[in-house]
């Protein structure tokens, strides 16, 4: 009955899209129509062939299944971000690789966003999702809530980013950083949030555990504050029911304001809460140690999640924007300093105790590195966000670093953890194919990081303090040329980080793999559904 | 807050009794120097809150104790630079231009300035060093297509060239597409000739028939010797000095699709706007090109 329901939705969905598709307006909006064509062509297929045999999971045991797809998903997307990060950081450094027969579709303007979308969301986003999905049964003692639901929210989220990812490369984009996507694929997300948000509050109340764990907090946090940034963000009128474009709800300095409130949040809840859920989870697993602090887990949760919230005005300083705003953001980003190390603390405190296994331990080390950086980018960022820092640091390459140091070094490598937590554990293996490998990778990339970074701040703090240079009279020093030629060998060593990092990447791909395929089955994992007394 | 902050080991502190997964949590209290520089932020934070504009009120925003404002800082710092520089500025104005490089003071200003106005108007073009771009002269050379005197440049700057809002503007007849009035044959035999009339390897015979083609239809504009004529902004094709290139492929391109190079009016503005440069910057970036070489 259920899956009948779901195939006269599909075949709606897919007539419906088909219609959208003759009358599409634009490039963008005709291949995004398609492409939804067919993803519901696909998904009846499988409802299709699948029908009538029901679930034959046990209500007991965890659905592990969309957890190995998404963890697929994120190894996958993260090496493509890879790539196409160190494809722009070489156009950046060589023009010529802009090439002419690219021109419009690959070349820097276009992969930019691409890149940042590819790796928050595509990468940062499907490891979250998969994440919070094992971390939510296990220390709920429960299945996930809504049966294929969560499956639901697995496929909906990827094939919003593949829409995404089309429109960008043919050229729907609305221009906001990190929000670019048109209004019908803004409308999809929301859609698939909500369902995620009931997954993931649905398994909670059906927990058998009496209290919340900390790390569901986080997660719970990041995705109530996603879905109320995304929406709020993305208001906006479609010019055609069957055109890409779009009329932003705002303009002028109150658009760049919600722009900037969205944008800082999508670093503090999107990277930041998110990946503290992840934290808390699996630093105190894979060190087997107590959690160092509760009052510290829930004063700093508290205060992080308050004082966020506030903080966007750090990124309009000096703009049209009203000096109050720019005050508050900046005092609430001081604020934030505290708050935000309250995790690093929590996290590498955790690990007293059992610091040798940093020497014999991989990930373990993969971890405490990922911590050392968020709290290190957590240092730098309320520092950026005071004005007088800001006036040189503002539109220069260190921000470029401080992005890269927080995305490469926290979220990348405790993503990397939890990747080499996760892998062996469900697929029933017994440990990783190669440590050794970990351990290159663990290398390739803290070394990349690094470069990256360091290369950055020289670049940035160069390029503002030319910007700024005046002689004896007060006349500008520098043209805005010298300092893009000046910046070249630091563009190149950048562009050198990158190719490192990414090849960690690709070696994490294969040991993943390689632990799935020739390391032999262990018999005696469990799945059940116990709480854990 | 009244116990002394004994240190707590990990023997002492006892687990709040929770398990989740295996996990536990250990009661550790809040770390002492966490919190005092938690709360120091927070106490800097309403004191520079109360210093500065910050709390939005029904009728805007308080203004802060100190009456700070960026706005105002930098109206004040463009005043400060502005009353400096206007007694030199008067002077540069009402200065002959090419009396300028011959008083001391206006001279070393004028290199000053000058070099700051092309920095960040006219680099992005001529390149940071003047020499020029593919289709953007160099300005470094004694080549000039439009005059090369103070005054012509002075012209050139002002009202610019095929700048479209500046009635004053350079306004030269755009070089035509060719392609659309001459056969193939003919811009392959008048390429041949721009070839040889300016030294480089050529089919003989092919120049030969360009000739005719050049003197029947580019001399009007380029002369009968091909060396030019500023009052039509036609360059000189003899000198080995090429605006868009001198190879056989693009003269081909340039006789066939035509060239019409746009520079901006930087010193125009429709009635009541600012123009993008002053009549002392334009005064003063003129004098800065006119000194780097090829100044008549
Ligand atoms: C191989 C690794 C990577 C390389 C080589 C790389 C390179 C780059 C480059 C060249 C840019 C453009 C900078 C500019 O416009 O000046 C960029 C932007 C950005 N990247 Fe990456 N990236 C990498 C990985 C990541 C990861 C893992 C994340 C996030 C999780 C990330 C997030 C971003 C963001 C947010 C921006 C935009 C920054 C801004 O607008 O301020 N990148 N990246
Ligand atoms: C307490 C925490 C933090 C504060 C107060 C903070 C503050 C700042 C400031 C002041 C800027 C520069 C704005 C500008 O001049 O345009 C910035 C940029 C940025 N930060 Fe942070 N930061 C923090 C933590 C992080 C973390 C942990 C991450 C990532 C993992 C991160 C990601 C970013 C990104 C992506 C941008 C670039 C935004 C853009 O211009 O595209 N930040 N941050």
């Amino acid at each position: 009955m259920w899956d009948f329901i779901k195939l006269i939705a599909l075949g709606a969905v897919a007539v419906l899209a088909a219609l959208a598709a003759t009358q599409a307006r634009d490039l963008p909006y005709l291949v995004n129509a398609i492409e939804v064509v067919l993803a519901a062509a696909i998904a009846g297929y499988w409802i299709y062939k699948t029908r009538g045999q029901g679930s034959s999971a046990s209500p007991y045991e965890y659905n592990d299944g969309v957890i190995r797809a998404g963890v697929i998903a994120t190894v996958l997307w993260g090496v493509v971000g890879f790539l196409v990060g160190t494809t722009i950081a070489f156009q950046l450094a060589f023009p010529a690789l802009n090439f002419e027969w690219a021109q419009g579709y690959l070349n820097f303007g276009k992969l930019r966003p691409l890149h940042t979308s590819a790796v928050i969301f595509a990468f940062g986003g499907n490891a979250l999702i998969a994440t919070s999905f094992y971390v939510v049964q296990r220390t709920s003692a429960a299945r996930l809530f809504g049966g294929n639901l969560a499956w639901f929210v697995f496929w909906g989220y990827n094939l919003f980013i593949v829409l995404a990812a089309t429109g960008y490369i043919l050229g729907a984009t609305q221009s906001k950083e990190y929000a670019e996507p048109e209004w019908y694929v803004d409308w999809w997300l929301t859609i698939v949030w909500v369902f995620y948000l009931i997954v993931f509050l649905g398994t909670i109340f059906k927990r058998k555990e009496p209290h919340i764990y900390v790390a569901n907090w986080f997660y719970l946090s990041f995705i109530v504050t996603i879905a109320m940034l995304h929406i709020v963000n993305n208001l906006a009128i479609p010019v055609s029911f069957f055109g890409s474009k779009s009329v932003q709800l705002f303009s002028g300095v109150q658009d760049a304001m919600t722009q900037w409130w969205y944008g800082h949040n999508a670093v503090g809840f999107f990277l930041t809460a998110g990946f503290l859920g992840m934290m808390y989870y699996f630093v105190p697993k894979q060190a087997e140690r107590p959690v160092y602090s509760y009052k510290l887990s829930i004063v700093h949760f508290w205060a992080l999640i308050f004082l966020y919230i506030w903080a966007g005005p750090h990124h309009l300083h000096y703009t049209a924007l009203p000096d109050w705003a720019s005050t508050l953001g900046m005092v609430f980003s001081i604020m934030l300093w505290m708050p935000s190390w309250g995790g690093m603390i929590n996290g590498l405190m955790t690990l007293s105790g059992a610091w040798d296994k940093l020497r014999t331990d991989p990930v373990i080390r993969m971890m405490v590195v990922s911590v050392g950086f968020y709290g290190m980018s957590t240092f730098e960022g309320p520092m950026m966000s005071i004005k007088a820092v800001n006036s040189l640091s503002h539109y220069t390459d260190w921000t470029i670093g401080h992005v890269h140091s927080g995305a490469l070094g926290w979220n990348g490598m405790i993503t990397f953890g939890a990747l080499y937590f996760l892998v062996p554990r469900l697929w029933s293996r017994e440990r990783l194919y190669s440590l050794t490998l970990v351990s290159w990778h663990f290398w390739l990339a803290t070394i990349g990081i690094v470069l990256y970074a360091s290369s950055m701040w020289v670049s940035g703090i160069m390029q503002g303090l030319m910007w700024r240079e005046v002689d004896s009279q007060g006349f500008l020093v520098n043209a805005f040329a010298d300092t893009v030629a000046a910046m070249h060998p630091m563009y190149v060593t950048r562009g050198i980080g990158g190719v490192l990092y990414l090849t960690g990447g690709v070696i994490m791909a294969y040991n993943l793999w390689a632990t799935v395929a020739k390391q032999p089955r262990n018999e005696s994992a469990s799945v059940a559904a116990v709480p854990a007394e | 807050m009244t116990e002394k902050p004994v240190k707590p080991t990990k023997v002492e502190v006892e687990t709040t009794g929770h398990e989740w997964d295996g996990i536990e949590e250990l009661n550790t209290p809040l770390p002492r120097w966490w919190l005092w520089i938690f709360y120091a932020c927070v106490v800097w934070a309403l004191l520079y809150s109360v210093a500065y504009p910050a709390w939005p009120l029904v009728n805007g925003a308080t203004p802060g104790l100190l009456g700070a404002s960026t706005r105002k800082a930098v109206e004040e710092d463009i005043a400060r630079f502005d009353a400096r520089l206007a007694p030199i500025e008067a002077k540069l104005v009402e200065t002959d231009l090419t009396e300028i490089s011959a008083d001391p003071d206006l001279a070393n200003y004028t290199q000053n300035a000058g070099a700051a106005v092309f920095r960040t108007w006219c680099a992005q073009c001529h390149g940071a060093g003047a020499g020029g771009n593919v289709g953007y002269p160099n300005l470094l050379d004694d080549d000039w297509i439009h005059g090369g005197s103070i005054e012509d440049i002075y012209t050139t700057v002002m009202h610019g060239i095929r700048a479209t809002d500046d009635p004053d503007t350079r306004y030269v007849a755009p070089m035509a597409a060719w392609s659309e009035l001459l056969e193939p044959e003919e811009i392959s035999n008048v390429v041949e000739y721009v070839l040889l009339i300016s030294g480089q390897d050529h089919d003989a015979a092919m120049a030969g028939e360009g000739a005719l083609v050049f003197e029947d239809n580019c001399a009007a504009c380029h002369g009968e010797d091909g060396k030019g004529m500023r009052e039509m902004g036609s360059p000189n094709l003899t000198d080995g000095i090429w605006l868009y290139g001198g190879d056989r492929a693009t003269i081909t391109e340039t006789v066939a699709y035509g060239r019409a190079g746009v520079m901006p009016a930087w010193g125009y503005a429709e009635e009541g706007a600012i123009p993008r440069l002053s009549e002392a910057d334009v005064r003063a970036v003129a004098a800065y090109v006119h000194s780097l070489g090829g100044g008549e």
